[in-house]
């Protein structure tokens, strides 16, 4: 779960982080009374996950409460489109924090090594870049240590990849306590990926997070009911929220063919076998092991909520899923939905005859193999 | 034996006394597994299907000798489950359990590691040596035995190769779901060598996916094999950024992305199926170069 820089920065303040002085707006209005309560100079950034977002103007300064005002007016309501999000992402949010006077900008991140099987914690000097191209372009920039799962960051680890990276050295005892915490917040949210971007070294001495992301893993959030709150706001897309609600794996991808399948290697290799045959594919949707009829049902549903869908395709291998529960689940989703765009289907495992049986006589077509499934669909559609 | 388990394995279920352990307990029974223990904490003394119910798993391997664990517990004590079966010393754990987090993983998989535990998972479909014994929840039917190994990160896939391996006569040694998480119990790395070493596997198939970098560097070891392997990478048309399904399936910035492993894999030598109905005939094609 991504969360937005102002709920990362309310975690981090919690483990003793140092973060900026400020508050989140919703409207211009507040933003003006942030603005005046925290005096002088301020920032004004929009709230959203895509990256990239200073340069496409959505982080802006402000000199006085009243162009504060106006920039979260520009802001709010409108769609900041980003180098990675060329369609723009809407921004309901703005916080406004004071303008910080900047000496150094550092970068700090900890995040999983898949490969080592451990967190690993990286400095880098070069502050305030997008980090994956300093690794390309400078890879010795980027100081990393590895973290014992059962022992945690020591400070002497901190440290030494603190003077390593280059810190002024003056800054790192301060530098090392901020890193600490920044890591006692990384294990004690249960994060993913926990990045400061820049690491702000101010004139008057003192390490600030300019900027912070935090991931939080999905698979935890069941042990930090404070993170629920910020669920709802983690979704952007309408029907990906509504799936979720519903305990469904969806991910839209913005094509036409609607596709259903258990398993989520199998449905990957669905969407691959599709844009083979020429197709482009609306959705990724795995029912997962041992889908009921009512889990089909909905998914379908969700499917057909994307008014792009001109088809859909499913395509399921029983092992615990049921052939037979899949079709009723089909049946009872194009009683209930008025569905109007074909449906391909490809049954095979555990009771795929029985299921097939159930949908003779349908306006449903059939498939043996997922190939002829993605061409038939393709066929049907175009 | 063929690899890591064959019909004298003998294996007890941690959460056997829950919905999905019992129906899987049942399942494995049928196809011919020896369960000889199950264990749920507080239910010790009960019986599920004849196989008796002890509260903890020590109690469970002393009593039976059983040497491998198969777990259905919940997720939020999951990793506590593959902690205790590791520290009642069986060799093997597979851990089917989905939505571990990834830290408990972390930890847990160091830990058996230095205990020389042999983990398979978490959130896999487990493993099965065809004819003699499988462990999790793979449908036992498309199974036939032969001397195709299989090693996959994904279960339904799994079940899609093995089920076109099967229908093309060629039959299978042992099949392994690794499991779609982040960080695994084992990798491809440290079981393609088990295949290398097993007499009863010809030719390896390796189904890898999006994200992470395990297939790059199961290249690298291939690149040592004497025994023929053959590749196939699933999401080679999902978006940057977004997790699809499975919480390793993900390319995140620069790292992750399909062309990387099908690169990887083709420059070790490993032919690699551009789509699934491919890979028998690649698979016939590497058994009869063997000789």
């Amino acid at each position: 779960m991504k969360i937005h820089e102002y709920q990362a920065k309310e975690v981090l303040a919690r483990y003793g982080v140092a973060v900026p002085r400020g508050r989140v707006a919703s409207t211009p209005e507040e933003a003006r009374a942030i603005a005046e309560s925290l005096g002088g100079r301020v920032v004004v950034k929009a709230q959203v996950h895509a990256g990239g977002r200073g340069k496409a103007g959505g982080i802006r300064l402000a000199d006085t409460p009243t162009q504060a005002e106006e920039h979260a007016r520009a802001l709010i309501g409108s769609r900041l489109g980003t180098p990675q999000a060329p369609q723009g992402v809407p921004v309901h949010k703005v916080l406004i924090e004071e303008a910080l006077a900047i000496a150094q900008e550092y970068y700090l991140g900890i995040t999983l090594d898949r490969a080592k099987q451990r967190d690993v914690v990286m400095v880098s000097a070069l502050g305030g870049m997008d980090i994956e191209q300093v690794a390309e372009e400078h890879p010795e920039a980027i100081v990393k240590v590895w973290i014992e799962p059962w022992q945690g960051l020591m400070p002497y680890q901190a440290r030494q990849a603190l003077y390593d990276a280059g810190i002024a050295r003056e800054a790192v005892p301060t530098a090392t306590r901020f890193l600490l915490a920044l890591y006692k917040a990384y294990a004690g949210s249960d994060a993913s990926l926990a990045e400061i971007n820049p690491f702000v070294l101010t004139a008057d001495g003192q390490c600030l997070a300019a900027d912070a992301k935090l991931n939080i893993d999905d698979n935890a959030l069941f042990r930090h009911p404070e993170f629920s709150t910020y669920k709802e706001e983690s979704e952007e897309d309408p029907i990906e929220a509504e799936a979720h609600r519903r305990g469904i794996q969806y991910v839209r991808l913005g094509g036409d063919i609607g596709i259903i399948g258990n398993g989520a290697g199998l449905v990957m290799s669905t969407l691959d076998e599709v844009s083979r045959a020429g197709g482009r594919p609306a959705n990724f949707l795995d029912i997962g092991g041992g889908a009921k009829a009512d889990l089909v049902r909905n998914a379908l549903e969700i499917v057909l909520m994307d008014p792009n869908v001109k088809g859909v395709l499913f395509n399921v291998f029983g092992g615990i899923t049921r052939g037979d529960e899949v079709a009723k689940g089909i049946l009872e989703g194009i009683r209930s939905l008025e569905v109007k765009v074909p449906i391909v289907i490809r049954l095979a495992g555990t009771r795929a005859e029985e299921g097939l049986a159930l949908l003779q006589g349908t306006e449903l077509i059939p498939a043996v193999t997922m190939q002829e499934a993605a061409r038939k669909i393709v066929e049907v559609t175009c | 034996m063929a690899v890591l388990i064959d019909k004298n394995t003998r294996v007890l279920v941690q959460g056997i006394t829950g919905r999905e352990g019992a129906f899987h307990t049942r399942q494995m029974l049928e196809y011919g597994t020896q369960i000889v223990a199950g264990v749920t904490p507080g239910k010790g003394g009960q019986e599920v299907l004849g196989v008796p119910v002890f509260d903890t798993v020590r109690q469970a391997v002393e009593a039976t000798g059983a040497d491998a664990s198969v777990i259905f517990v919940p997720a939020p004590f999951a990793a506590d489950a593959v902690l205790e079966a590791a520290d009642a010393g069986v060799r093997l754990v597979v851990c089917i359990t989905e939505g571990i987090p990834v830290q408990d993983m972390v930890k847990t998989v160091a830990l058996v590691r230095q205990k020389g535990v042999r983990l398979i998972g978490a959130n896999c479909p487990g493993i099965i040596t065809a004819g003699q014994c499988k462990i999790g929840i793979l449908p036992g039917g498309i199974f036939t035995p032969g001397p195709v190994g299989l090693v996959s990160r994904s279960g339904t896939l799994t079940y899609e190769i093995v089920d076109l391996l099967t229908k093309a006569g060629l039959g299978q040694s042992t099949c392994i779901g690794i499991g779609g998480d982040p960080v695994l119990g084992s990798t491809f790395v440290d079981l393609l060598p088990l295949f290398e070493e097993d007499p009863d596997t010809q030719a390896v198939v390796l189904v890898g996916e999006i994200g992470g970098s395990d297939e790059e560097i199961a290249a690298e070891y291939i690149r040592t094999m004497h025994k023929p392997v053959i590749g196939f990478i699933s999401g080679r048309t999902a978006p940057p950024g977004k997790r699809m399904g499975h919480a390793g399936a993900i390319i995140s910035g620069r790292t992750g992305t399909p062309q990387a492993k099908v690169d990887a894999l083709r420059s070790a030598g490993v032919p690699v199926a551009d789509a699934l109905y491919e890979i028998p005939t690649l698979v016939k094609h590497a058994l009869g170069s063997q000789i």
